[in-house]
């Protein structure tokens, strides 16, 4: 709980002097707990004797809170509400009626208003009322801003997914335009290189394609998991021999460290995803004739599945980075390594659906280790 | 527009094998000499050496403005070196970088969209070098 409190601003607009002296002293003192966003908030009042001078002063500082007596002398508390309040939803309205009637609160509420206050009322009635409006606008305003952030996020994602799907497609379209302009001849052998690189871009995007489709799938949650004791060493071997041609073609030293019988109640598909992005990785950052090495042990309550590389490592910044969406470390190194950039991300957002975790430890030049946490 | 009959050098920067291949068979196709570069650094270094008739460059590259640094640093070098920017961002995006008259923050001469297309970058170029290839 911050110590310090907030301030926000309530103004009570009423014709009657009693009311505007009454509510100001009642409220003065009054502190309100949020303990949903863990703050403390107090009350500045300010007071207004008719709708004019109220609307005047609105533009400058607004308040958060209006106490709005539905009867005013020149423009009333109703119009006020209908007209420029209900615009304004980060506003939260309480109307003042004269009489407890069902006809004007449902109205009031009709139009935007958040509780209603019928005269006379006692102090306790005011502070309760206040008090839930307070509430209600720090929740909301907290859901405004949640939302602002998420729209934000989106628009990030979507602007550099389109980029990632954007390029392998400009890619095989400047081949083509290459080729349709016959500029190294009209022998078909002489665009090998070109139609080759396409295929390639095409294999890199459709990879894109299904990582986005597996992300969207995990992150919603619409998948049906199955969860069933599944032989951790039989999937790390699957996930090696998944890689055989590669790491032959690099000329890799893999071994396979695996405690036996060690066993752990998950989904099939999502534990393959876990190895094969982890596995694959450590293949193609490796250097020639390096090591993969893959780890799986039992240590303090959870499977412990470590893949170790002799790549040429990360610095630190990178490895802080690594985690998050379409995050690809350029170097001299992996720059023509193709992939997606959401393989760890998935990996992460996998880990976290079993409470588990994922890290990585790594020295430039040497080698990474990452590491799997999954709680048994 | 006279024919100058010495071969004309460009740098060639971007972090794209396939953009790098395409874009040095069109300029050779075109009769120029090309000077690779993979990133803004390794173009910088380069143009401590060599001042190319022109220059080719990818917006994003380490950074995601690497493009409008590097032109940036051309220019402070070699004010009068052409520098044709080609991105696909903007078609990404949807945000836009056309050059404004007057507001020259952007220090390249001309932005191509990606795929640049051979007769587009024959023309830009002719145009910015005031000679036909």
């Amino acid at each position: 709980m911050s110590s310090e409190p907030e301030t926000l601003r309530l103004a009570v607009v009423d014709d009657e002097l009693g009311i505007r002296l009454g509510v100001t002293s009642i409220l003065s003192d009054v502190t309100v707990e949020i303990p949903e966003v863990g703050s403390r908030v107090r009350l500045q009042v300010s007071s207004w004797a008719d709708g004019e001078s109220f609307l005047a002063a609105l533009d400058g500082t607004a308040p958060q809170v209006v106490l709005l007596d539905s009867k005013l002398p020149g423009i009333g508390g109703m119009e006020i509400l209908e007209g420029t309040l209900s615009g304004r939803p980060e506003v939260v309205t309480i109307m003042i009626t004269a009489y407890a009637t069902l006809e004007s609160a449902v109205r009031a509420t009709k139009l935007g208003a958040y509780d209603f206050l019928a005269k006379p009322f006692t102090p306790e009635e005011l502070r309760v009322t206040v008090r839930k409006a307070i509430h209600h606008h720090v929740l909301a305003a907290q859901a405004r801003r949640l939302m602002e952030e998420n729209r934000r996020v989106r628009f990030q994602f979507i602007s550099v997914l389109a980029h990632e799907l954007k390029s392998p497609i400009n890619a095989v379209d400047g081949y083509l335009d290459l080729i349709r302009n016959r500029l190294l001849g009209d022998e078909l052998a002489a665009y090998g290189d070109m139609i080759e690189r396409s295929s390639l871009r095409i294999g890199g995007m459709r990879k894109l394609i299904n990582d986005l489709l597996d992300l969207t799938r995990i992150e919603s949650g619409q998948r049906v998991r199955t969860l069933e004791p599944l032989e951790l060493a039989e999937l790390a071997r699957a996930a090696l021999e998944g890689q055989e041609t590669a790491s032959r073609a690099l000329d890799l030293a893999v071994t396979l460290e695996a405690e036996p019988g060690l066993t752990l109640q998950a989904d099939r598909m999502e534990l393959e995803m876990i190895l094969n992005n982890l596995v694959s990785n450590a293949v193609k950052y490796n250097r020639p004739g390096g090591r993969v090495t893959v780890r799986l042990a039992r240590r303090d309550g959870a499977v412990e599945l470590e893949v170790a590389d002799t790549g040429w490592g990360l610095s630190r910044d990178e490895a802080d980075r690594l985690f998050s969406d379409f995050v690809r470390i350029k170097n001299d190194h992996t720059r023509d390594i193709p992939g997606s950039g959401l393989g760890l991300s998935l990996v992460k957002k996998l880990c976290a659906l079993y409470g588990g975790s994922v890290t990585v430890e790594s020295e430039p030049t040497v080698g990474s280790t990452f590491r799997v946490r999954l709680p048994l | 527009m006279e024919r100058i009959m010495s071969e004309t050098t460009v740098l060639l920067v971007d972090d794209d094998a396939d953009f790098l291949l395409q874009g040095r068979l069109q300029l050779e196709q075109l009769g120029c000499r090309v000077i690779e570069a993979r990133s803004r650094r390794e173009a910088v270094s380069i143009l401590e050496g060599t001042r190319p008739d022109a220059a080719v460059i990818d917006l994003m590259m380490e950074d995601p403005d690497a493009g409008f640094t590097l032109a940036y640093q051309i220019k402070g070098r070699y004010p009068d070196l052409p520098v044709i920017m080609t991105t696909a961002v903007t078609s990404a995006t949807g945000l836009t970088f056309e050059k404004v008259p007057g507001e020259d923050w952007i220090r390249a001469d001309v932005i191509l969209s990606k795929p640049v297309r051979a007769a587009q970058l024959k023309a830009e170029l002719e145009r910015l070098l005031g000679h036909v290839l």
